[in-house]
């Protein structure tokens, strides 16, 4: 009984040494996983999120107290990467991804009245006061901030039209069921 | 073939071997399709940015002249198949899977098909080869083996590289075509003219004609008009699938390997199919743009199969109705039975790359249902990349599309040998094109996500700017203000150190 | 707004080769039949039940899980994998089992071999040999309890009903009067007694050796040749490649005959070893099973090799007097790791993966 004893004493106490030296050598700084989260932002702050700006997301997925799936204009790839970082698995066909949108002003409708260039946060909206505004569409991040903004509701988000180029063959339909594991 | 060749030459251990289906179309003459009344010519029928129409609708063109340029680096110009009149430029459905729609410039022909002024060269090898990749290019002469890219890009690329050998492309691996077989059968001086001309513009010393050994009179035809040139062979290679992908018939020819992620010129070969060849000679002997190709029309469906000349922009439902379809086709191909691509309808137009339109019977066209992966191996040993296909869809099936990226689903060539044989019928390639789509998507949006971060910090950096300079001009006019009150008092109370403190000053 | 997505579209290749997994299973169920057949005329009555009975639990099981799964039932029976599973099962088995060890084992091999994994192609050990197994270390007994050849026709031979009881076990009499051993049995028992090989092989109630396999054995194991025809066949089809055959047996024939030529009176010759027991059966029909052994054609010598090598060391040192069986699951359990370290290399690619130098 004592040899069993003292053989997993010994057992026990040589893992947590093990153990303990690991947690000290191979200890990770908690605040950069933040940062890295941040870097695979969009970085537009546009708020669509919840929170302040991307920073403040990115801290809240990295304590965990946010989703990753939070934010609209990254969409699913931004989901997928943030749950291959965070080496968390997400069920991906649960996202609503309706895929990149560009906001797109209604001429017949719109005033001239600025506001909407203000929120923009990549200065996507170009036009002068009393003038109609035009969408830059490659710089427009479909955040949606001009819609709220607009008092004509001039301002219409659209989904970006799929072009030949851009076409995505769809996943064969039925996954085999050796392909599901 | 000598009998040395036919013993000492080492069958491929990679890809399949489908039955060819290739007679009786191949066996049948040419014949020339009749003009249709209305011709859709899209801005896009090569790799690279689409073509800028530079026509307006009602003006009158004529056969050859040039409707839209080139635009961008890799880009080809688009010219007028026929003579007529511009009668639209809208979107229209592309030959594409999608069904997605595609620009394109229709022409209502006028039935005279009259040229536009040619400027035939009687010597090419004259000019400097610059000027023929020049020609080339403004004649709009894409690969036409069905990759369509640029030819003359790869002019220059297999110039700048000092490419030695050019391998010409008469492989003509895929079941049921028979287009390159033709034009080599019928056209064959046309061919070697026009590879010579190709080894002039890209400084090639020798010429290897690869041709699938079960194309005889292609190769005879090949060999008799190339006699008189010592500097190109004509080499029958096994007919085995994917004999006519570049990287397979570089290594069966040359022994060669192309790197991964490298191109063919880099180890001084460049590769050009046989019907490029003969459309490099029309451009410089005849001046003609390349607005017609030869188009195989086989299947099931057809009565009367066999290969045409038709104008590029022809419905491909007045192919079908030339060919005479019996029953309504239960799919139609455009391209190879392997690689090619299903058409929504048959209302779409035949465009440069369209090597053959298939129309299949219901017979050919059945799917068998996909069942589970048992692990076989058969996809494997069929790879002609030495890939592990089960590997990589088992990866996709659960969307590790990184998992599959380490398997090597980059290096995969889409040729379909591994679906052609899985017992299970899994729609592999499927995988791999959605995979692949998937992750260049990916790519775009990380390149959007970039953009976007530049754009909101150029943003920010705007604002804090604005806000500065709107400091520094209320600082400025404040000062102002202040010195010319100071001015006025001046004589008073010179009290300079209250400027610092102008509300206060304001309060007294 | 968003366009409609036009109906999937079908995807190259337009065209598919002729095999399939039910056209698979059937020429490798073909295969078996001559060595079957044989047994069944070698074994009589008793062996023909236990077959139907393995096969029928088998089958059964397969379409239980089915089923629970909510799978199709009909179409996925009839690719043949399940019938295939335990008909190898029956081969394995002495011949003269009794009826609950096929029903057990049948079940056994379908519900927790295959389907427990997820179905066809998800398991990761053979499921014959699962079964096998399990039979082997829970029912010593009646798993070693070999039959002397009684083939049908002959005078000592079991009738239909005879048989049947002999099966359902309500005649044991008879199988005590009709027990023998196997070579392996017999070989490993008189070295353990003190008597050596060159004393016990010739001895009058040795086990004889013969080619065409009438000799006491498990139902589908002794016609060595007849199996090996049938893997021929195989080979011949291109549904099985040579290299784990090859491997197996060679690997096997290699130890056997270095042992052999060390110390004929401590070990048996490599021709008893390739001819006994389940190593050919083992060689060319559950070595060889897609699922459980590795896709590429080094990958496979490694596992053949392997499967020989532990097969030898299992017969010689080990426990069990037959080692095919344990052989073949410890390689199944090496298989993801030799796929891992053993993939083809990349056109274009060296062995790691990493782009070729360009050289002009």
């Amino acid at each position: 009984m004592w040899l069993a004893i003292f053989s997993l004493t010994l057992l026990g106490t040589l893992l947590g040494l093990v153990l303990g030296v690991a947690a000290k050598h191979f200890h990770v700084e908690g605040d950069s996983l933040a940062a890295e989260i941040e870097a695979l932002m969009p970085g537009s702050n546009c708020g669509q999120c919840g929170f302040a700006g991307c920073p403040r997301a990115a801290a809240a997925i990295a304590e965990g107290s946010a989703p990753v799936t939070l934010c609209p204009p990254g969409g699913k790839a931004l989901a997928q990467a943030l749950a291959a970082k965070l080496g968390i698995s997400i069920d991906l066909d649960a996202i609503s991804d309706q895929g990149p949108q560009v906001a797109s002003v209604a001429e017949e409708i719109c005033i001239g009245c600025c506001r909407c260039s203000k929120v923009c946060p990549t200065d996507a909206i170009v036009g002068a006061a009393k003038q109609i505004h035009n969408v830059i569409r490659e710089a427009c991040t479909g955040c949606g901030n001009c819609v709220d903004r607009c008092p004509t509701e001039a301002l219409l988000l659209q989904p970006l039209p799929i072009t030949v180029q851009h076409w995505v063959w769809p996943k064969p339909a039925v996954a085999p069921a050796a392909l599901a594991a | 073939m000598g009998i040395f060749e036919k013993i000492f030459r080492r069958h491929p251990h990679w890809g399949v071997h489908p039955d060819d289906h290739k007679l009786p179309a191949a066996d049948v003459p040419l014949r020339v399709l009749p003009l249709p009344e209305r011709l859709y010519v899209p801005m896009q029928q090569h790799v690279g940015g689409p073509a800028r129409p530079v026509v307006l609708v009602g003006q009158r063109v004529r056969k050859g002249e040039l409707i839209a340029e080139a635009q961008g680096k890799v880009s080809a110009p688009v010219h007028a198949p026929t003579s007529g009149e511009v009668s639209a430029i809208g979107e229209i459905t592309a030959p594409h899977p999608s069904g997605l729609a595609q620009l394109a410039i229709t022409i209502a022909a006028d039935g005279a098909d009259a040229w536009c002024e040619r400027q035939p060269v009687a010597d090419p090898f004259v000019l400097a080869p610059e000027e023929i990749a020049q020609r080339t290019a403004a004649a709009g002469v894409v690969g036409l083996g069905g990759a369509t890219f640029p030819a003359a890009v790869k002019f220059n690329l297999g110039r700048r590289l000092k490419v030695t050998t050019l391998i010409v492309n008469g492989g003509e691996c895929e079941p049921y075509l028979s287009s390159d077989d033709r034009i080599m059968r019928d056209r064959a001086e046309e061919v070697v003219d026009g590879l010579r001309i190709v080894m002039y513009a890209i400084g090639a010393r020798e010429a290897l004609v690869g041709i699938e050994d079960n194309k005889p009179q292609a190769i005879a035809a090949m060999r008799a008009a190339a006699a008189a040139f010592g500097n190109v062979q004509v080499r029958p290679v096994p007919a085995h699938y994917p004999m006519g992908s570049d990287k397979q018939l570089i290594q069966t020819l040359t022994g060669k390997e192309v790197p991964a992620d490298a191109r063919a010129a880099e180890v001084g070969v460049l590769v050009h199919n046989v019907s490029t060849c003969a459309a490099v000679h029309r451009a410089l002997r005849h001046g003609e743009a390349l607005v017609e190709r030869i188009v195989t029309l086989n299947g099931g469906a057809l009565t009367r199969p066999g290969n045409v000349l038709a104008a590029i922009g022809t419905p491909v439902v007045d192919l079908l109705r030339f060919a005479g379809v019996s029953g309504r086709p239960a799919r139609l191909v455009l391209g190879g039975p392997m690689m090619g691509i299903v058409l929504p309808h048959a209302r779409v137009p035949i465009v440069k790359g369209a090597s053959g339109i298939l129309a299949f019977d219901a017979d050919e066209a059945r799917t068998p249902a996909a069942g589970p992966c048992i692990r076989c191996g058969s996809c494997t040993r069929a790879c002609p990349m030495g890939l592990l296909p089960l590997e990589m869809a088992s990866r996709i099936g659960v969307d590790d599309l990184d998992g599959a990226t380490g398997f090597g689903l980059s290096d995969c060539i889409g040729c379909g040998c591994c679906a052609y044989v899985c017992p299970s019928h899994i729609p592999l390639v499927q995988y791999f094109s959605y995979a692949k789509g998937e992750l260049s998507a990916r790519e775009r949006g990380k390149l959007r996500n970039d953009a976007t971060r530049r754009l909101a910090e150029e943003r920010l950096a705007r604002l804090e700017r604005e806000a500065r300079d709107k400091a520094a001009a209320a600082a400025q006019r404040k000062a102002g203000r202040d010195a010319a009150r100071a001015a006025a008092g001046a004589g008073v109370r010179p009290l300079p150190e209250r400027v610092v403190k102008p509300a206060s000053e304001a309060a007294t | 707004m968003i366009p409609p997505r036009h109906a999937a579209p079908v995807a190259a290749p337009h065209a598919t080769g002729a095999n399939n997994v039910t056209r698979v299973m059937r020429w490798v169920s073909a295969a078996l039949l001559p060595a079957t057949l044989f047994g069944f005329w070698l074994y009589g009555w008793p062996a023909i039940h236990l077959w139907w009975i393995t096969t029928a639990s088998a089958i059964l099981g397969e379409a239980f899980c089915l089923r629970l799964r909510q799978e199709p039932v009909a179409s996925t029976l009839r690719d043949g994998s399940a019938l295939l599973t335990g008909w190898l099962l029956a081969l394995s088995l002495p011949p003269w089992a009794p009826w609950w060890v096929g029903v057990v084992g049948g079940l056994f091999a379908t519900v927790i071999g295959k389907q427990v994994f997820g179905g066809l192609g998800q398991n990761l050990f053979n499921p014959a040999m699962v079964a096998r197994v399990m039979l082997l270390i829970s029912f010593p007994v009646p798993m070693t309890l070999w039959t002397a050849p009684a083939p049908l026709l002959s005078a000592n031979a079991p009738g239909f009903i005879d048989g049947l009881r002999i099966t359902f076990g309500t005649l044991p009499a008879t199988l005590d009067a009709m027990s023998s051993a196997t070579l392996f049995g017999y070989a490993r028992s008189e070295l353990s007694r003190g008597v050596d090989l060159l004393q016990s092989l010739v001895a009058t109630q040795a086990p004889t050796l013969s080619l065409l396999g009438e000799r006491a054995g498990s139902l589908g194991e002794t016609a060595s040749l007849l199996i090996a025809a049938g893997g021929l066949l195989l080979l011949g089809l291109r549904l099985i490649t040579w290299h784990i055959p090859f491997a197996m047996l060679a690997t096997l024939a290699l130890f056997a005959s270095l042992m052999h030529g060390i110390d004929p009176a401590r070990y048996l010759s490599a021709g008893t070893h390739l001819l006994s027991g389940a190593a050919m059966l083992g060689a060319f029909f559950i070595a060889t099973d897609y699922v459980t052994s590795p896709n590429t054609a080094p990958g496979q010598l490694v596992f053949g090799a392997g499967v020989g090598f532990l097969t030898y060391v299992i017969r010689t040192w080990g426990g069990y007097p037959e080692g095919v069986a344990f052989a073949v699951l410890l390689m199944n359990a090496l298989t993801p790791v030799i796929d891992r370290y053993l993939k083809p290399r990349i056109y274009g690619r060296d062995r790691r993966g990493t782009p070729l130098e360009i050289e002009s």
